[in-house]
């Protein structure tokens, strides 16, 4: 009962959060499925049901079930009783989101009534009842269903993107007119999400009854299979993907070069650099300042300036590397942050206007010309941000199994104990520092080519945050996490235009929920589970000198 | 390391070289050099009570609360509402200093709350893990709450109503700089009168020395460090109200650049000493408001005011390098 009033309690500041910060009302126009399921009822909806799985789990009788109802009516109370605060008091002053099409859409357009006060009621009930139940299903197939319902939503929400790529007679079939799926759709959408997961668990199962685990060759073949798969997909891509979506393969691309220059310096070695923005400014203006007429200082082309670009990187992370590298880890975070926001207002300043540009920026960057083509067209971009970031990844693989691998993950690991091994510290972080810094210089000249000029604004401390966030995402030293995080921070907030504003609060969010739940990002590396394991057994030996603590937090 | 003392001489060379200059040249008067001053003061009063948070909070848990710019913004931001309602009803003309009052109070709760609630949900269940991975966490809050802000009341630049009493001037001095100084310096002194003389600032102050000793003479360790949280908030939120009565305007953006700098203040001093922040808080006030015109205007750099965040950043980048224990020494006790 008191667990159902506390989780009831924090869904409902959650859910006032979500409207009054504006998240339910911009969702209003994405269309889910059919004219009436929005994004933000389903966004209140996931919001119940979480509250509600979260009360009945734990407890296993049914009065856990009760508590999940209970909690979930509680969340559709409070939102009923925004939606009266809104029509009744003009806040509009003060909360810009406090609208009175907000209370139109907690109210389902009703108005504040009888009717829409046990609407929401009935709704917050069941959806916390299903979210109890939930707590009743085995683990595999709780999460069959998790997934099956978000990749719904997910196709949902992408009809606009997908509108080019698949043909016609299955977009007419798939999704209504009227934006979102057609209700036949979802229902073959979310069949084929569930029947996919069981069908494979199913013929595992009957395969491991007949013969135990397959023969290596098999499974070599078959990952050759999926590599070749791979290749064709991402070689493919821009010739079915057309004008929009290889744009945002472009950023997402870029983005994915950074987080493997970062992943070098944060992943592997350990070190938190906050400023990583710099290495990207210093790339994009360094190919600015070599190529462009406007400054009138050298007019090279694309591809004399794009080593010389990563080089002067390399030098500027060297350069910053050497002072702040023997700091510890806290100081050296805020002291990279320090030097990214130096290079923004180096850049933005009236005092370097004549080199660099001002606050104008630079425009006219060299495109890359190879022979008789000019590269001018994000789809043929594509094809040198794939190369980047094929480079980056082979260079990473081969770091990472390296000697100098090894030793910075020792580095990571202990510095003290590292040094005693033998390690040059301050040499390996260097190298990490200017692998790293090669990459972001990289990435940051690709990107001033592509949108063909550099201004000031792009280099903000939030392309910095946004590159942590990605790598904590997908879990911090993971290659493929890199993919993941990129794709869903980056790629994700592109396709959904109302989504932008509210990329950083997300972010903020991501960041603090992974570190609190899931450290180990949501494709871990290997090592890193079993460090976080150790981690967490040493946690639970030393336990007799928190005991102390843990008492006094009861009483 | 060579190359670090080179920049470093560097610096100082271009400092020495660039005053010379600027002095030998006469641009400034007396006068103007006398405004930079108490403009440096009392912006540094403000960087102090930020400060203070950061080094407390450092001091317990050895953890740089990078949301603490954020829980600045919160007071400030929130006071504005207050003060918009008081100054329509011709409150803040007629009653200032009561109003004044309420308003840092105001300020001072609303920061003090969140700063809690932050510990609670953001900070207390990683307690004890890795050092980085409260600081991603923190970073994390820092941008939570700042996009929630923007969320909640707008992107845009929301400007203080003005206190009538604070226009004008007293020994040619803007008196509203004077009460922002005096507020600072006041609020000090609660401070230190809270930590000095209450039970509560007596277990702040174990903790902060020996966590597991604490714990084991019986105090409380998880309601000293919310309480840790708790002034260490209300002394941002009173600094939220004295930098709107400065500058005249808050935003959402507001809590980032001064919460670098007090973090800066906090290392100068000494990280974990409490008159360490302050001192370093007054230092980089004067630095930053002196600094551009003195050294930089005589290097010949056209529009030197642009970089006084530079000049800061730069300050914290050396400190770190050269000096991380700050002027009057770091005070941490046994490691947790």
């Amino acid at each position: 009962m008191r667990r159902a009033l506390t989780f009831g309690l924090i869904g409902s500041v959650v859910a006032w959060h979500l409207s009054l910060v504006g998240l339910v009302a911009a969702f209003a126009e994405r269309r889910l499925i059919g004219q009436s399921l929005t994004f933000s009822y389903v966004l209140l909806l996931a919001l119940m049901l979480l509250v509600g799985y979260l009360t009945a789990r734990r407890v296993s009788d049914w009065t856990g079930l009760a508590g999940a109802a209970l909690s979930g009516l509680l969340v559709g109370l409070a939102l009923w009783i925004l939606a009266l605060i809104v029509t009744e008091v003009n806040l509009r002053d003060a909360f810009v989101a406090a609208s009175p099409s907000l209370a139109q859409i907690l109210t389902f357009d009703r108005g504040v009534s009888a009717a829409s006060l046990a609407i929401l009621l009935l709704i917050g009930a069941v959806t916390g009842f299903i979210g109890g139940g939930l707590t009743w299903i085995p683990a595999t197939g709780r999460r069959t269903v998790i997934g099956a319902l978000s990749v719904t939503v997910l196709v949902g929400l992408l009809r606009d993107v997908l509108g080019p790529v698949l043909p016609a007679f299955l977009m007419g079939f798939l999704f209504s007119p009227a934006g979102g799926l057609s209700l036949p759709g979802a229902v073959i959408v979310l069949g084929l999400a569930i029947a996919i997961p069981v069908m494979r668990h199913v013929l595992a199962a009957r395969k491991a009854g007949q013969e135990g685990p397959l023969p290596a060759r098999v499974l070599r073949r078959r990952r050759l299979a999926l590599r070749v798969l791979g290749v064709v997909f991402f070689v493919s891509f821009p010739l079915w993907a057309k004008l929009f979506l290889s744009n945002v393969a472009d950023f997402v691309g870029l983005y994915i070069l950074m987080g493997l220059g970062l992943n070098l310096v944060l992943g592997f070695a350990g070190l938190l650099d906050l400023g990583y923005v710099a290495f990207f400014a210093i790339g994009a203006y360094s190919m600015a300042v070599l190529t462009s007429p406007e400054l009138g200082a050298l007019t090279l082309g694309f591809w004399t300036a794009l080593p010389i670009a990563v080089a002067i990187t390399v030098f500027s992370g060297i350069l910053i590397g050497l002072p702040v590298l023997r700091m510890r880890g806290d100081y050296l975070a805020i002291a990279t942050l320090g030097f990214g926001e130096i290079v923004r207002l180096l850049v933005l300043s009236d005092w370097l206007k004549p080199h660099l540009g001002g606050a104008q920026g630079v425009t006219r960057i060299a495109r890359p010309v190879l022979g008789p083509f000019v590269i001018d067209r994000p789809q043929e971009y594509y094809y040198l941000i794939l190369i980047g970031c094929g480079l980056g990844w082979f260079l990473s693989v081969r770091l990472r199994d390296s000697r100098i691998g090894r030793a910075w993950m020792a580095i990571r690991e202990d510095e003290d104990v590292a040094q005693a091994m033998g390690i040059n510290r301050v040499t390996a972080k260097l190298l990490a520092f200017a692998t790293g810094a090669s990459m972001g210089g990289l990435s940051g000249a690709l990107f001033a080519s592509l949108v063909n000029s550099v201004i000031p604004q792009s280099f903000s401390i939030l392309v910095s945050i946004n590159v942590v966030a990605l790598l904590v995402l997908g879990g911090i030293g993971s290659l493929p996490g890199i993919l993941v995080g990129a794709l869903a921070l980056v790629g994700l907030p592109e396709l959904l235009r109302e989504f932008q504003e509210y990329r950083l609060l997300v972010y903020g969010v991501v960041l603090v929920i992974m570190m609190i739940w899931r450290p180990a990002g949501l494709w871990p590396e290997e090592t890193r589970v079993r460090e976080l394991e150790e981690a967490a057994e040493e946690a639970r030996e030393r336990a007799p000198a928190e005991v102390v603590v843990a008492s006094q937090d009861g009483a | 390391m060579v190359i670090a003392w080179a920049i470093g001489a560097l610096v100082l060379l271009l400092v020495l070289v660039g005053s010379y200059r600027t002095l030998a040249a006469g641009h400034y008067t007396a006068g103007q050099w006398f405004d930079f001053v108490v403009f440096g003061l009392a912006q540094g009063g403000i960087y102090a009570l930020i400060a203070l948070g950061y080094t407390m909070v450092y001091g317990v848990l050895r953890m740089i609360n990078f949301a603490h710019g954020e829980v600045f913004m919160s007071g400030a931001f929130s006071a504005f509402f207050l003060a918009n309602a008081l100054a329509r009803r011709g409150f803040l003309a007629s009653n200032p200093v009561l109003s004044l009052v309420l308003l840092m109070a105001f300020a001072a709760l609303v920061s003090m709350t969140i700063a809690v609630i932050l510990e609670r949900v953001a900070y207390r269940p990683l307690r004890g893990a890795p050092r980085l991975v409260p600081l991603i966490t923190a970073v994390g809050a820092s941008f939570f709450l700042q996009y929630t802000f923007r969320g909640l009341f707008g992107s845009g630049v929301r400007v203080y109503p003005t206190v009538p009493l604070l226009e004008g001037t007293i020994f040619g001095i803007q008196t509203k700089l004077i009460v922002v100084f005096l507020g600072a310096l006041a609020t000090l002194g609660i401070l230190w009168a809270f930590l000095t003389f209450t039970r509560t600032g007596l277990a702040i102050r174990a903790v902060a020395e020996d966590m597991e000793a604490a714990a084991l003479m019986g105090v409380d360790v998880n309601r000293a460090i919310s309480s840790t949280f708790a002034v260490g908030g209300a002394m941002a939120g009173v600094a939220g109200v004295l930098y709107a009565l400065v500058f005249a305007q808050v935003q959402f953006f507001m809590g980032f650049l001064p919460g670098i700098k007090a973090f800066t203040s906090a290392v100068l001093g000494g990280i974990g000493n409490l008159p360490g922040a302050a001192l370093g808080g007054l230092v980089l006030g004067l630095v930053e408001s002196v600094g551009p015109s003195l050294f930089l205007d005589g290097l010949g750099i056209p529009a030197a005011h642009q970089l006084k965040d530079v000049i800061a950043f730069t300050i914290l980048v050396l400190i770190l390098i050269f000096r991380p224990t700050g002027i009057l020494g770091e005070r941490l006790g046994s490691r947790v």
